[in-house]
């Protein structure tokens, strides 16, 4: 069974950690792996940098800006991981933009997922129609998930075609907006968060953006199965590098 | 083969719409309603009204009598250079905003490079009430200062965009951020034949009435409405998509699009997409980009702000790909030259991003008695600077 489907059955609520592959420096990704394993997350998000990352807020962009001067590449990614399934075990995602894995070749890109061990992919410029169209086979081929988004603004009937397109989690935007916002969460996002717990979807939900501390982690997590901290991650590790990670992590889920 | 969009929303290999889905509502309204709502009676009357009485249209196609003996052909230019504002730009705005407000937006924005896009579009905001935010380059402030200050007066909120290369491609990028975080209120007005489906489609759909009016027009002069053959600067491709569109099924017109090298094709220092770019993803459409061999998209340079941009709309990638239109690239000092000729020439001074198109003459050649018609796209007064500095005219 893949990772993630495995991980989805623990009776518990799962923190995800999205990170900036070759940030703060080019070679701090498996270091920054291995220390968020360590604090106990229960799964990662490998961000693959990109020069115009339209959803994300000005946290991720400068953290993708970084990486990229710093030499960050998807050759240089898959290099520096080829052994990470030697001493980590929980699930990986890669996470980026259409365009880099189009470039390196869609169907090579997820033979070099596969061989490396991960488990699915976040390609959230890359929507349902051309994923069921032109690329789906070749993900399940490389048994790779390809997790979709939905957000306050997805329309139910969309909700349920990407239910039905997914096998693994869905990816519930809490706002409109880029990543990074981090204005709590309203009533506004409760009833989103209420309303899609009623849909009874076949997949779990994990919330991502504008969580950032234990508040919002407990708030996000009541009806979801688990929620993904990106944005306030890549701050606290601006600030406080990799020594920073456990009691970040602690401060989260104590 | 057909040359235009699809039911997919694809013009050959290029198009569709790659965007995270928190634009979907917003782009499948439009996509749902667009083709719709244009062709209502009342947007209709609204629209031609408006395009004769505010934006001065049809524009004139004038016989440039010394220019063509020059060159020893017949060549007329298209006045889309006397269009209110400047430039052909704002045929595209006003149907864009008559768009919007029968879509129940009240909030606008629109990204700008040098600055054309996003004055026509703090202008059709102002005519029609409505609150207008332009997205810009940081570095494009500064170079574009009079547009600047134009938007200004008109009204709009200039926001500096100051992520990655702070110019139009990031300004862009500002613009759709903006639309993710206000999902209902709002629409984009984006300024060329660029995007997700169906922006290429319906920004062509409004700089049509370029290539409309010329067969009228060529009917009158020359008692046909084909000529043979069709020239536009492309910078996303708004122009050039107005002048080739109802001449992209007739393979006796032959299409020339005319792209920006820069400081020359391997200079490093260039916006010639068709013979830089490869097959990508930029700003939701797949078409041609310039980009590096991991995908990263570059950043393009042209002395002309407006042609600025790394990629081409995928109606053009179509023409190129398919050998339907021949690609010429020219450089900043070619270009500059072939502007300074049509002022002397023929008491008109051309945008930098039309001159482009002007200066193929030097080099392509046509027959006495081929009909050339060539967009002039708009007017130089934006530009009086660049000439100033480059000519050492002050
Ligand atoms: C006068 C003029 N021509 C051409 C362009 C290039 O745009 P497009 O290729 O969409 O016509 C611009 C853009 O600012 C412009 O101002």
């Amino acid at each position: 069974m893949n990772r993630i489907n495995k991980k989805l059955q623990e009776d518990k609520k799962l923190l995800s950690i999205y990170f900036t592959a070759g940030y703060p420096k080019l070679e701090d990704t498996v270091p920054v792996l291995e220390e968020l394993v360590k604090s106990g997350v229960d799964m990662i998000e490998i961000g693959l940098p990109f020069s115009d990352p339209l959803a994300d807020g000005p946290t991720i962009q400068e953290s993708s800006t970084t990486a990229l001067k710093n030499g960050m590449t998807t050759t240089k990614l898959f290099d520096q991981i080829k052994d990470i399934r030697k001493t980590v075990d929980i699930p990986l995602i890669v996470m980026g933009y259409f365009n880099p894995m189009l470039q390196y070749g869609v169907e090579k890109f997820c033979k070099a997922c596969s061989e490396i061990g991960i488990d699915g992919l976040i390609m959230p410029d890359l929507p349902l129609a051309e994923y069921e169209e032109h690329y789906k086979a070749t993900f399940e081929k490389y048994d790779l998930k390809m997790v979709f988004l939905i957000t306050p603004q997805t329309s139910d009937k969309r909700i349920k075609q990407i239910d039905t397109a997914s096998d693994g989690f869905i990816y519930m935007v809490s706002s409109a907006s880029t990543t990074g916002k981090t204005s709590g969460f309203s009533n506004v996002q409760r009833e989103y968060f209420e309303r899609i717990d009623a849909l009874n979807l076949k997949n779990p939900q994990i919330v991502g953006f504008g969580i950032k501390d234990e508040e919002t982690f407990k708030a996000a997590t009541k009806t979801a199965k688990g929620a993904i901290i990106g944005s306030a991650f890549i701050k606290m590790l601006t600030e406080k590098g990799i020594e920073g990670i456990s009691s970040f992590i602690k401060s989260i889920r104590p | 083969m057909n040359y235009n969009v699809n039911e997919k929303g694809y013009y050959g290999d290029f198009g569709g719409a790659y965007i995270p889905e928190m634009l979907y509502p917003n782009v499948e309204e439009l996509r749902q309603n667009y083709i719709k709502v244009m062709q209502e009676p009342d947007f209709q009357k609204e629209f031609k009204e408006l395009l004769k009485e505010y934006v001065g249209r049809p524009t004139p196609l004038y016989y440039a009598k010394r220019f063509s003996e020059k060159y020893g052909t017949k060549v007329y230019l298209k006045r889309e250079d006397l269009c209110h504002t400047g430039a052909h730009k704002v045929n595209n705005t006003i149907g864009q905003i008559l768009m919007a407000k029968r879509l129940g937006k009240n909030r606008i924005i629109a990204e700008t490079g040098a600055g054309q896009h996003g004055v026509a579009t703090a202008t059709v905001c102002a005519l029609m009430g409505l609150e207008c935010i332009v997205y810009m380059g940081a570095i494009d402030i500064k170079r574009q200062a009079p547009n600047v200050a134009r938007m200004k007066m008109l009204g709009a909120t200039v926001v500096s965009a100051e992520s990655g290369s702070k110019t139009l491609k990031d300004a862009t990028n500002e613009a759709i951020r903006d639309w993710i975080n206000n999902p209902t209120d709002t629409h984009y007005i984006i300024g060329s034949v660029v995007g997700p489906h169906p922006y290429p489609d319906m920004v062509a759909r409004f700089q049509s009435v370029i290539s409309e009016e010329v067969k009228k027009q060529l009917l009158e002069k020359e008692g046909r409405e084909n000529p043979d053959y069709v020239v536009a600067c492309v910078g996303g491709g708004s122009n050039a998509a107005g002048i080739f569109y109802h001449y992209l099924d007739k393979p006796e017109v032959g299409i020339i699009a005319v792209e920006a090298a820069g400081k020359g094709i391997h200079s490093g220092e260039s916006a010639a997409t068709s013979a830089l770019g490869k097959e990508g993803i930029i700003h939701g459409s797949k078409t041609l980009l310039m980009q590096t061999d991991d995908g990263q998209i570059t950043e393009p340079y042209s002395i002309s702000a407006g042609l600025d941009y790394p990629g081409v709309g995928p109606m053009h990638a179509h023409l190129f790909r398919s050998g339907r239109g021949e690609f010429i690239s020219v450089t900043d000092a070619d270009a500059m030259q072939a502007g300074l000729d049509l002022c002397k020439l023929e008491g008109i001074i051309p945008a930098i991003e039309s001159s482009h198109a002007l200066a193929i003459f030097e080099d392509r050649k046509f027959r006495k008695d081929d009909v050339v018609v060539v967009n002039l796209s708009g007017r130089g007064d934006k530009d009086l600077n660049t000439y100033i500095e480059y000519f050492k005219l002050a």
